[in-house]
């Protein structure tokens, strides 16, 4: 008797570690599958500049929006505006809306497809929704290159 | 004086958790009564001085009273009132006295309503949660000061984000800390089930509706932030798997699954030790989140040079309290004694492959979420991981969840009869392929994910209709009667399980069928959109209390008939200079209509960028949502959960 109740035992816990190593290795698979395209590189403009990154690779690109390079295409909703983080700039063309924290002069992060023979195309222009005007990546590119200014409300960076 | 005394009362609350925290602990593990009787009153006093300490921050908001660093920083005298009070908490230091504020009312409150506990149990539960509390307090007092003063002091202060200043948001922190805070009863019950090594169907039916308070609250408090998102930030997107939403979002996954395994421990008296892990990762979550949020250190490593105090604080106080449970449970986990088999096809091995799809995703969640930092310290790449890995990877683990969750309730506990289940509900699952492929056709076909979802929603729908139809025999005579007499916790799970339905087909709806336009549009131009023509008829200036706006006006037609009006705004806020977008929308069942203004195109101003929007069905997940969390709260009233009801005998 004690021996067929260990014995059912043990089915029974082989049967609940085959289903949770299906579930698991099922996981496994799909975060594999779902990573590969859905990661995006965050790059400065100098970064972008020395990257040997090929045509059509996703990246994020960050830093401030150059004074002054901000125009509007004709219909209205395509949008010009260069990149700087101080050191080089890269051109931005973007069609669609801009959200509401977008300014010349304020940090920026754009998401589109590596060009290596023209203007940076963006399908994206995040909006943060935080209290932190500035986006992290792009003080931190600041910081790295060397020409953030550090204000009174620095906090929480 | 009154910021002074806040400071003081934080300073008494954070010593009456010290003593809470270890002298009737120490009393309950050598026996000695006087000091276990230190409990219940040392709870009640933090909360009464916490309370005190808060109050006095909330003051200082109201008066505006620069001379306090915080509220210089975070506050304006032009702001409405209600954002006066709700920047008490829309900061680092007052969203973390927030925090120790909800724990010490939880603490109370299990101090009240714990009182027919067994003595031991009640008083090692408390003391836990006096320690958890004396970390936070440690934390304000010593890296977050929310009291600190500030001299020479400005006239005025810097402002709230404009973005934060809407009732939705004023009103989002507090409940998904309700939320939050709530899974650390959960927590001091296991830690403290540990201790005693004993963990019984009473232990599950005192921490369940705990649990399911907290769940409760964090539903509600992350579904309301995810509306805020909606309406507020102009995208007509609700979820963007950013690290601030997937930090809620994880810890409610692990409490889900939580919620279920306790019914097994109650029902069946097995799943212990896997109950008690889950408790302690839920928790776990539920601060991890609260730092991703609040201090900005997870999302960056770097984050460490600019505040290393605050860093070092955080990562040993996880380290102590995620590390320390965890060794406590490998020590203590083989004194819980395994409680009896059970079959493959079952209600418990239903509710063990709920457990299993629910935590696998939300470690998909965390590994979506913290790979970007890892990578980080790695490699020094800098790297965001989209929505789309999140769509597929957590989108996938759903479909046989949703699955299971249509069969679960209808099999039976211990031995169920496969072939009854799906003879009965298969004729149930035809008929939902079949509705979901009709409306499928009707919206207009699309993606085939888009009809496996639309068909899962139906699904369950339909099958916890029937699983409850079948329950209260709804076709024969007294039906009524016996509908009335059903056990609260039944109808919760019912009313549960048919919102999250609901709210399948709505996100569905909004996801799949949504359609968007961007235009720039003169006065008098007209648009057609999701059925509706929509005429733009002018603009005016407003001028708010700290804001000037312009405001659209939209004629909403269907079949020629005015059916509402949308003034969408744009607005422009002085302190700090800040525009944002004030979306209108028009809801009905069938779809919201969502209209933003942007800026003028010509120095006329009769020409402006306007984006519109059709999401059908997107009421429904809002509806869905409130119908799962009226489910919890009708569970959480059944007689069972009474603490000191009489002990039922278990079946």
């Amino acid at each position: 008797m004690a021996n067929t109740r260990a014995g059912k035992r043990k089915t029974k816990r082989f049967y609940l570690l085959l289903t949770s190593m299906t579930i698991l290795l099922l996981a496994v698979g799909l975060v594999l599958t779902a990573l590969q395209d859905s990661i995006s590189l965050f790059l400065d403009p100098s970064d972008l500049a020395e990257s040997n990154l090929s045509d059509g690779q996703r990246v994020r690109l960050g830093g401030l929006v150059v004074e002054e390079s901000f125009f509007k295409d004709e219909d209205g909703l395509t949008y010009r505006f260069d990149i700087t983080d101080g050191n080089e700039t890269v051109k931005v063309i973007y069609k669609g809306s801009l959200p509401d924290l977008f300014r010349e002069g304020q940090g920026v992060v754009v998401e589109g497809e590596i060009n290596n023979s023209g203007p940076f195309f963006a399908t994206e222009v995040l909006a943060k929704h935080d209290e932190n005007y500035m986006p992290k990546e792009v003080i931190e590119s600041l910081k790295k290159r060397g020409v953030f200014q550090y204000s009174d409300g620095e906090e929480n960076i | 004086m009154i910021v002074e005394s806040g400071h003081y009362a934080l300073i008494l609350a954070c010593t009456l958790s010290l003593v809470q925290g270890i002298f009737p602990l120490y009393g309950a593990l050598t026996g000695r009564g006087r000091l276990m009787r230190l409990s219940a009153p040392t709870a009640y006093g933090q909360f009464f001085f916490v309370s005190i300490a808060f109050g006095a921050l909330m003051y200082a908001f109201i008066v505006s009273d620069f001379s306090v660093v915080n509220v210089a920083k975070n506050s304006h005298t032009l702001k409405p009132m209600l954002y006066k009070v709700s920047a008490t908490w829309g900061n680092h230091e007052g969203s973390i006295l927030l925090w120790a504020l909800i724990l010490a009312l939880y603490g109370a409150a299990v101090a009240f309503f714990g009182r027919k506990l067994p003595k031991t149990l009640y008083v090692k539960v408390l003391s836990i949660q006096a320690l958890i509390g004396l970390g936070f307090y440690l934390f304000l007092l010593l890296t977050s000061n929310p009291f600190e003063r500030l001299y020479p002091f400005p006239m005025e202060g810097s402002g709230l984000n404009p973005l934060l200043q809407d009732p939705g948001l004023a009103f989002h922190p507090p409940l998904l800390y309700l939320g939050y805070v709530g899974l650390s009863v959960t927590f001091s019950f296991a830690v403290g089930a540990l201790i005693e090594g004993r963990v019984d169907a009473a232990w599950a039916r005192w921490v369940r509706p705990w649990t399911l308070l907290a769940w409760c609250f964090l539903t509600a408090g992350i579904t309301l932030g995810s509306w805020w998102a909606y309406y507020e930030l102009g995208w007509g997107g609700w979820w963007f798997w950013d690290p601030v939403e997937n930090a809620s979002f994880m810890p409610w996954l692990v409490a889900t699954a939580l919620l279920h395994s306790a019914i097994v421990v109650e029902k069946r008296d097995t799943l212990k030790a896997w109950t008690i892990l889950l408790a302690i990762i839920a928790f776990s979550f539920s601060l991890l989140g609260t730092f991703i949020v609040r201090s900005g250190v997870l999302t960056s490593v770097h984050a460490f040079a600019t505040d290393p105090e605050r860093g070092v604080f955080i990562l040993a106080f996880l380290f102590l309290v995620i590390g320390g449970s965890l060794l406590l449970f490998a020590l203590r986990a083989d004194k819980l004694q395994a409680g009896g088999l059970f079959a493959p096809i079952s209600r418990e091995s239903m509710l063990v492959i709920n457990n299993l799809l629910l935590s696998v995703a939300a470690m998909v969640v965390m590994f979506g979420t913290l790979y970007p930092l890892l990578r980080d310290a790695l490699t020094g790449d800098k790297i965001t991981v989209g929505p789309p890995f999140f769509n597929l990877a957590f989108g996938f683990l759903m479909i046989p969840l949703l699955l299971v969750m249509g069969l679960g309730p209808s099999a039976s506990w211990k031995r169920a009869d496969l072939a009854g289940i799906v003879s009965r509900l298969g004729f149930v699952f035809a008929t939902s392929l079949v509705a979901a492929l009709a409306f499928f056709y009707m919206l207009g076909g699309g993606e085939i994910m888009a009809a496996v979802w639309l068909g899962l929603g139906l699904w369950l729908m339909a099958a916890t209709f029937y699983e409850w139809a079948d329950r209260v025999k709804l076709f024969k005579v007294n039906a009524m009667k016996r509908i009335r007499r059903q056990p609260r916790a039944s109808v919760g799970m019912s009313f549960g399980h048919l919102g999250l339905a609901i709210a399948v087909l709505g996100m569905a709806g909004s996801s799949y069928w949504g359609t968007e336009q961007q235009k720039i549009m003169a006065y008098g131009d007209e648009i057609n959109i999701g059925g509706y023509d929509v005429n733009f008829r002018d603009t005016n200036g407003i001028i708010g209390p700290n804001y000037t706006a312009v405001r659209g006006a939209f004629d909403i037609r269907k079949n020629g008939k005015i059916v509402a009006t949308l003034e969408p705004e744009a607005r422009l806020f002085s302190t700090p200079p800040m525009p944002t977008t004030e979306a209108a929308i028009y809801s009905t069942l069938m779809g919201d209509l969502f209209i933003v203004i942007g800026e003028a195109n010509n120095k006329t101003y009769d020409q402006w960028a306007v984006r519109l929007y059709y999401k059908p069905l997107q009421t429904w997940l809002w509806g869905g949502v409130v119908v799962m969390v009226f489910g919890g709260f009708i569970s959480l009233s059944d007689r069972r959960f009474r603490m000191g009801a009489a002990k039922k005998k278990i079946n």
